[in-house]
């Protein structure tokens, strides 16, 4: 049977993760666990998350997990979600800046209020649309502008465009998925975005980590 | 562009729905679960649970409501109701709770939100603020806060209150007008628009919705990012499904 590892480094709503895991992969096993032995044995592996960066950082290392989560990142399927995603990044500006696990080359940085003068609430919050820059295993059946939710107040900045893998407006564009190799992540949560989340989360379910 | 939300509220006491959620199509109204069920079916962007159970050992019923919810319905939940310590935040958290909302024990001691805020994340704390007139007539508008469910009030000016708990860490304000709650009339859209325009985060209005226009008016005149309704939904006056659509032709950006 195969099995998805949902790192559980004590952050994030890990609950709902788990259950729209085993709602779209009935035939995997969802182990939700920070014992190493298991995430490696795992088929496909989540890192989910909310809250800070610099705490998420902490823990990651305090559990032995950044250098499991560096190599796996060179080898099987791997979901970033929401915070989990900004730690895949290089380097983040929250918490007065803090080093990332730089699987995929980019800064974390705040939303800033536009220069027109109009005023952007802060975090963003709420349901907001998809637009995916190419076709992915990841985006079967997720149609253009789908709408996810959101809840962040910081954002990627990818280093290398061929990374984005989509985008959402707010303020400005900006890539509320990366894509790189076997690892694919998301700034939206897919766990609570109904339908078309849950589509998404059975699309990672089946992925081998190609393109 | 970021949509604007709906969000249906259910009063719980002893792990059930209460005030009547009157589905015609439903086979136990009193079941959190198939009430949640069919909101998410009618559209709603987020579900807010609030609980009004008195004794502490019949809270616990809370916690596996909020599990078997979130089992089944994948868009955000709100829990609030006896919040009193982090302990409390947490446990909701794990049970599968995405936001939790504070009132009461914030205004008793501030420092449970920048607790909260900083060791769960600020996106998962609400804080709600129940707010009522207090000036006189002829003077410029004055709101306080009142705790356990609007019958104290605290002294504190609402708009002060609603800053300092966002610089506290709140991700989100629940907003209650205490003068609306319950009378169908709408929004209190001054106060809506007083907070919207004072705090950063995002506000949720509620107290007073009757009519599918006064969603309208919290969101565009009261400049609120998200409705809050009761029981124009649970008694069947409307759906979710037909709120968006009212919005929507309206010129309302709703998630479709």
């Amino acid at each position: 049977m195969a099995t998805i590892g949902v790192i559980d480094y004590g952050m994030g709503n890990l609950h709902s993760i788990a259950k729209a895991l085993e709602r779209v992969a009935p035939g995997q096993r969802v182990e939700v666990t920070y014992d190493p032995e298991q995430l490696l044995r795992a088929d496909r592996l989540v890192l989910p998350g909310v809250g800070g960066i610099s705490h998420c950082m902490q823990e990651l290392q305090r559990l032995e997990l950044d250098e499991l989560i560096q190599e796996v990142a060179g080898s099987k399927p791997l979901l970033g979600i929401c915070l989990g995603m900004q730690a895949l990044l290089t380097y983040s500006d929250e918490n007065d800046g803090v080093d990332a696990l730089d699987v995929i080359p980019g800064q974390v940085q705040r939303f800033m209020q536009p220069a027109d003068g109009s005023r952007l609430k802060i975090p963003h919050m709420g349901w907001n649309q998809v637009r995916w820059e190419f076709e992915h295993p990841l985006w079967r059946d997720v149609p253009q502008d789908s709408w996810f939710y959101f809840v962040h107040s910081y954002r990627a900045v990818s280093d290398k465009p061929q990374h984005v893998a989509g985008t959402t407006e707010y303020g400005s564009r900006f890539a509320c998925s990366l894509l790189r190799d076997n690892v694919f992540a998301v700034q939206f949560h897919p766990e609570k975005s109904q339908g078309t989340g849950l589509a998404l989360l059975a699309n990672f379910a089946q992925w081998d980590g190609q393109a | 562009m970021l949509a604007k939300r709906i969000i249906p509220c259910l009063d719980i006491d002893k792990g059930r729905v209460v005030k009547g959620v009157k589905f015609v199509d439903i086979r136990d109204a009193g079941d959190p679960v198939e009430a949640a069920r069919r909101y998410d079916q009618q559209g709603a962007d987020e579900l807010v649970f609030l609980d009004i159970t008195a004794s502490a050992e019949q809270r616990e019923t809370l916690f596996e409501v909020v599990e078997q919810v979130a089992s089944q319905v994948f868009i955000p939940l709100t829990v609030g109701g006896g919040v009193r310590k982090p302990y409390d935040v947490r446990r909701l958290l794990r049970s599968g709770a995405d936001k939790v909302a504070i009132n009461t024990a914030a205004v008793a001691d501030p420092s449970i939100v920048s607790e909260s805020a900083s060791r769960f994340g600020a996106q998962c704390i609400v804080v709600a603020i129940d707010a009522k007139r207090v000036n006189k007539k002829k003077e410029p508008p004055r709101w306080e806060v009142f705790t356990h469910g609007g019958r104290k009030s605290s002294g504190i000016d609402a708009i002060e209150w609603a800053k300092e708990m966002a610089e506290r860490g709140a991700g989100e304000i629940l907003l209650t007008s205490m003068d609306k709650d319950g009378t169908k009339s709408g929004f209190d859209v001054e106060l809506t628009r007083a907070v919207s325009e004072a705090v950063e985060i995002p506000v949720i209005a509620s107290g007073g919705v009757g009519t599918l226009e006064h969603l309208q008016e919290g969101l565009e005149a009261g400049g609120a990012d998200a409705v809050l309704a009761a029981s124009i939904f649970h008694f069947g006056e409307h759906t979710v499904g037909e709120a968006k659509q009212f919005l929507t032709e309206h010129g309302v950006l709703v998630r479709g």
